[in-house]
């Protein structure tokens, strides 16, 4: 076993960890933190996608000892700070981008790092951005429409 | 003008705000005090004798609770099968025994043999690797054809592969046959219904937990009808009584049919805490997912389209192979029959049909409903063989549709395989599509294609669906080993606000937002001062579940009937309280009036007083202000529509890109407009992944080749298009009381035959003669197909 330290949504944590436990495992049975999903064992879904570091990252390619000294951001850190939710959640909502919300925090994170890269996507580089996300309920039509609606709102609020 | 609250606004769904901040609490995010772990040993292969099982090296590594094989379930019950289909002969189907754990043999990839239970999910998984399976290896059988020709045998003790062979309407055979050999022009078209891995994204779990001092037990799972499975596991497997089992389905990753079956996991899991005395906690990877998660779809049919000189239809048989996999899941049997023939009609006058299918055991996961079971495989032979028939006939195939559709004057309308439409207006919903799809611009966008030398085409298709599953007598009759009413109990509070108790299941459709929005309406009350539980046997009353398009028409109406009778009894206590007569009581807007007068008294009173009840009638009237219902509904109901969709082929590499995808549908009321078109929006996506890109294949040993998401092409964001959905075109069903019909499956039973109608236009203009090409229209099938 081997000591991990690192920060998740801005609160300093730390654990004994196997060598294999993944990070998306030591949010979830650690810290507890079981809004970040694992839906599928290869990379493929995208459910687990946190930031680290800034990064948008499926946890479950990461080894929980590799995020040492890292900053770690999951969907519950995402919500304003008063606890209403936050832009991208609001548009989510507003834009009924989500039905059984499995999939949905890591398409929030992914949504939230793309228009961290790219501030006002079109309707294709959104729909190629989430290439890395499945999503079997919505059909992604909603889910774009509330990226789109998340990414403006967000120009606005910089503005 | 669009509604702001009640029945017909687009109220934003309440539950998103916990599955939007991480709190949403699905199954595996639970652990309960004290609980192991189990990992299954499964069968990697596909058929074969099971001679031994080693477990005593597993049993000695760390962590380890104790190994289960299916020694543990000698003279324990099997996995049921809910529904016996009878033959064309009046012999009942062939219906194997499905242990919880493998006895004698194995006869699929991922049939469980043995459990482990360890401290950790860790250990468990290490120990699965030490335990020693003895198989005698034999030939598997994947292939329907092979399996009924003579090919290994996946039951023994059946002497055969075939389950049954139905026939519908048997009595019509003959007059089918005449009808299609007189016939001016007959279709015929052979195709096959690819097999489908549903693929909700939440992945199953199960956690069985007990109570020794109380002999309780409960299991936690990944369930759409929590008291299906409590009746199914507690009766038919581990022979538990209701009452001392409860079934918690929380938070639900989606469904899709998948997690309607009684699994074994969930029995051994419920099994094996009541042995060890401590919760037993499993959680599927996506791998075992792929290999035990029951799987859709799987027909080979042959279609025949008798029509006359002047295109009308005459007479329609179709001949289906359905592929059961290796055990019969829980409603496997009903999908290929009673869900698939009733439906063959589709949107059409056809006097004479007959429905022939052949269901067949092969070393495969068992195969169930998956959203649409049995009316997508219905309407894809249909609608397909209708586009074959307009192109042989040179007629145009939305005219041909037209000519053949049931007049909106003919209802109710019964069709030659035993089911009744009670409303629909099939050219009003084909006219909106011709609107919404601007069919009349796509010449134009033809050529615009063409010059970038891209072939384009149009497919347009209708589709019909039986939903709200089902009046129980009828179904008893047609083999269904349950009764499929939905419950509801509404319990108003003291104060007035109301909390409804559903056995319909949320697992991604908004009830918790839905629901309300009808009852609020009913009592003149805000929304948010109703809520809704559901998806626990411990509070909530009986009911049979969300699956089929049924929780509005069925479990919506079994709550209308609660707060009619809430409404009745509030009337009552405010008679009373008013010194008038009851029935001088309105109730409006919230308030109970005298009338004619300006006497009144507001719901709050009303309810306050039935619970401190100091003035009221209690020699008449006992207190308290809930109630419950049952409701059976008194026929199906039928969603129907047209849908429209345009491709773009690349004849160079054979890529099919959708360039637009329409959708009018008439569902009767809608409550919730913006979740009505979410739902289609769903599935409209995966009839597009159905048509283009998902194959769950299997070679010839057995080994499933599509066993994980590098392999089985799941839809993403840039395969699906922006969407244009309608359902303005309403005609309300006309016997349930909210006017509804359903709306969770259209979309993926409608989508399929207009993307592959539209290719095939698109090939058949560009000069290339093909006919049909099989699901999923892959770029190296339509690369075969254009270059022969």
């Amino acid at each position: 076993m081997n000591e991990v330290s690192f920060v998740v949504n801005g609160r300093e944590v730390s654990g004994e960890v196997e060598g294999r436990t993944l990070l998306s495992e030591f949010l979830r049975e650690n810290l507890r933190l079981t809004g970040t999903h694992v839906g599928c064992d290869t990379s493929q879904c995208g459910a687990c996608v946190v930031h680290v570091d800034g990064n948008a990252v499926k946890s479950c390619t990461m080894f929980a000892l590799e995020a040492e000294g890292s900053n770690v951001l999951t969907i519950e850190g995402m919500a304003n700070e008063d606890g209403s939710l936050g832009v991208i959640q609001q548009a989510f909502q507003d834009h009924h981008g989500l039905q059984c919300g499995f999939c949905t925090p890591g398409m929030v994170m992914s949504a939230s790092a793309l228009i961290s890269e790219n501030p006002d996507p079109s309707e294709m580089e959104i729909r190629d951005y989430l290439e890395g996300n499945i999503c079997r309920c919505t059909g992604y039509h909603n889910i774009v429409k509330a990226i789109q609606a998340a990414a403006e709102a967000t120009r606005t609020q910089a503005a | 003008m669009p509604k702001d609250f009640g029945v017909g606004a687009s109220t934003k769904r309440r539950e998103d705000v916990r599955f939007l901040t991480g709190n949403g609490q699905y199954t595996d995010d639970m652990n309960v005090h004290g609980q192991a772990h189990v990992h299954f040993v499964r069968s990697e292969v596909a058929n074969g004798v099971l001679k031994s099982v080693d477990t005593s090296a597993a049993a000695a590594m760390a962590g380890v609770v104790r190994v289960f094989t299916g020694a543990d379930f000698e003279g324990v019950g099997g996995l049921p099968c809910g529904w016996q289909i009878t033959d064309r002969h009046g012999e009942p189907m062939k219906e194997p025994a499905h242990p919880v754990l493998a006895q004698g043999k194995v006869r699929h990839v991922g049939d469980p043999i043995a459990a482990v239970v360890a401290e950790t999910a860790a250990q468990a998984r290490d120990a699965a690797e030490a335990v020693s399976c003895e198989i005698e290896e034999q030939p598997a059988v994947t292939d329907m054809k092979a399996a009924l020709g003579g090919g290994a045998l996946v039951h023994d003790e059946i002497g055969s592969n075939l389950c049954y062979d139905w026939g519908f309407v048997e009595e019509n055979r003959e007059a089918v046959e005449e009808a299609i050999r007189g016939a001016h022009h007959v279709t015929t078209l052979e195709l096959t219904n690819n097999r489908l891995i549903p693929n909700a994204m939440e992945p199953r779990v199960a956690i069985g937990d007990y109570n020794p001092s109380t002999d309780e037990s409960t299991l936690y799972t990944t369930s759409q009808n929590p008291h299906v499975i409590r009746l199914l596991m507690g009766a038919f497997v581990l022979g538990l009584p209701e009452h001392k089992l409860r079934v918690v389905a929380p938070d639900v990753g989606g469904g899709f049919g998948s997690k309607i079956f009684h699994y074994a996991e969930e029995a051994l899991c419920t099994f094996a805490a009541r042995q060890l005395k401590r919760a037993v906690k499993w959680t599927a990877s996506r791998s075992e997912s792929f290999i035990t998660d029951a799987h859709g779809r799987d027909h080979v049919t042959k279609i025949e389209l008798a029509l006359d000189k002047d295109g009308n239809f005459l007479a329609i048989r179709t001949e289906t192979c359905a592929n059961m996999g290796a055990y019969l899941s829980t409603f496997s049997t009903s999908v290929p029959t009673w869900l698939h023939g009733t439906l063959m009609a589709g949107n059409y006058k056809t006097p004479l049909i007959y429905v022939n299918v052949k269901a067949v055991f092969t070393n495969t996961v068992p195969v169930d409903a998956y959203r649409g079971a049995g009316r997508p495989e219905a309407t894809f032979q249909l609608e397909r063989v209708i586009d074959k028939a307009a192109r042989e006939l040179n007629m145009n195939p939305i005219e041909l549709r037209r000519r053949n559709f049931i007049g909106a004057d003919e209802f109710p309308y019964s069709t030659p395989v035993a089911v009744q439409y009670d409303t629909g207006n099939y050219q009003a919903t084909m006219d909106k599509l011709v609107d919404i799809a601007d069919i009349d611009g796509f010449s134009g966008r033809a050529e615009s294609s063409a010059a970038r030398g891209k072939l384009r085409g149009l497919g347009v298709n209708c589709y019909i669906e039986a939903c709200g599953i089902a009046p129980s007598n009828l179904v008893g009759q047609l083999g269904a080993r349950a009764g499929l009413y939905e419950s509801a109990t509404v319990r108003v509070n003291a104060t007035g606000s109301v909390t409804v108790m559903t056995g319909s299941h949320s697992h991604g459709q908004g009830h918790e937002t839905t629901f309300p929005q009808v009852v609020a309406d009913m009592l003149g009350i805000e929304e948010g001062q109703v809520n809704i539980q559901h998806g626990d046997t411990a509070n909530t009353p009986m009911g049979m579940g969300t699956y089929g398009s049924r929780s509005i028409a069925v479990g919506g109406a079994a709550m209308v009937r609660a707060t009619e009778k809430i409404i009745s009894k509030a009337k009552k206590i405010a008679a009373h309280l008013l010194e008038a007569p009851e029935g001088d009581i309105e109730f409006k807007d919230g308030s109970f009036a005298v009338a004619g007068t300006d006497k009144s008294v507001a719901w709050g009173d009303v309810c306050l007083a039935a619970y401190v009840p100091h003035n009221y009638p209690l020699e008449e009237l006992e207190p308290g202000l809930e109630e419950t219902a049952f409701y059976d509904p008194a026929n199906f109901t039928f969603p129907a529509g047209a849908y429209a969709c345009e491709v773009e082929v690349d004849p160079e590499t054979g890529k099919v890109d959708i360039c637009s995808f329409a959708a009018a549908d008439d569902f009767g009321n809608v409550i919730n407009p913006m979740i009505v078109d979410g739902q289609v929006h769903g599935g409209i996506a995966q009839g597009i992944g159905q048509a283009l890109l998902e194959h769950a294949t299997y070679d010839d040993n057995g080994q499933l080749l599509a066993g994980s998401y590098m392999d089985y092409a799941m839809p993403r964001a840039d395969d699906v298009p922006s969407l244009v959905v309608d359902h303005s075109c309403q005609t309300p069903c006309t016997h349930n009381p909210l006017g509804v019909k359903g709306c969770g499956e259209a979309g993926a039973i409608g989508s399929p035959p207009a993307v592959v109608n539209a290719v095939i236009d698109a090939l058949e203009r560009g000069g290339h003669s093909v006919g049909h090409i099989d699901m999923p229209v892959s770029p190296s099938r339509v690369w075969a197909a254009i270059n022969g």
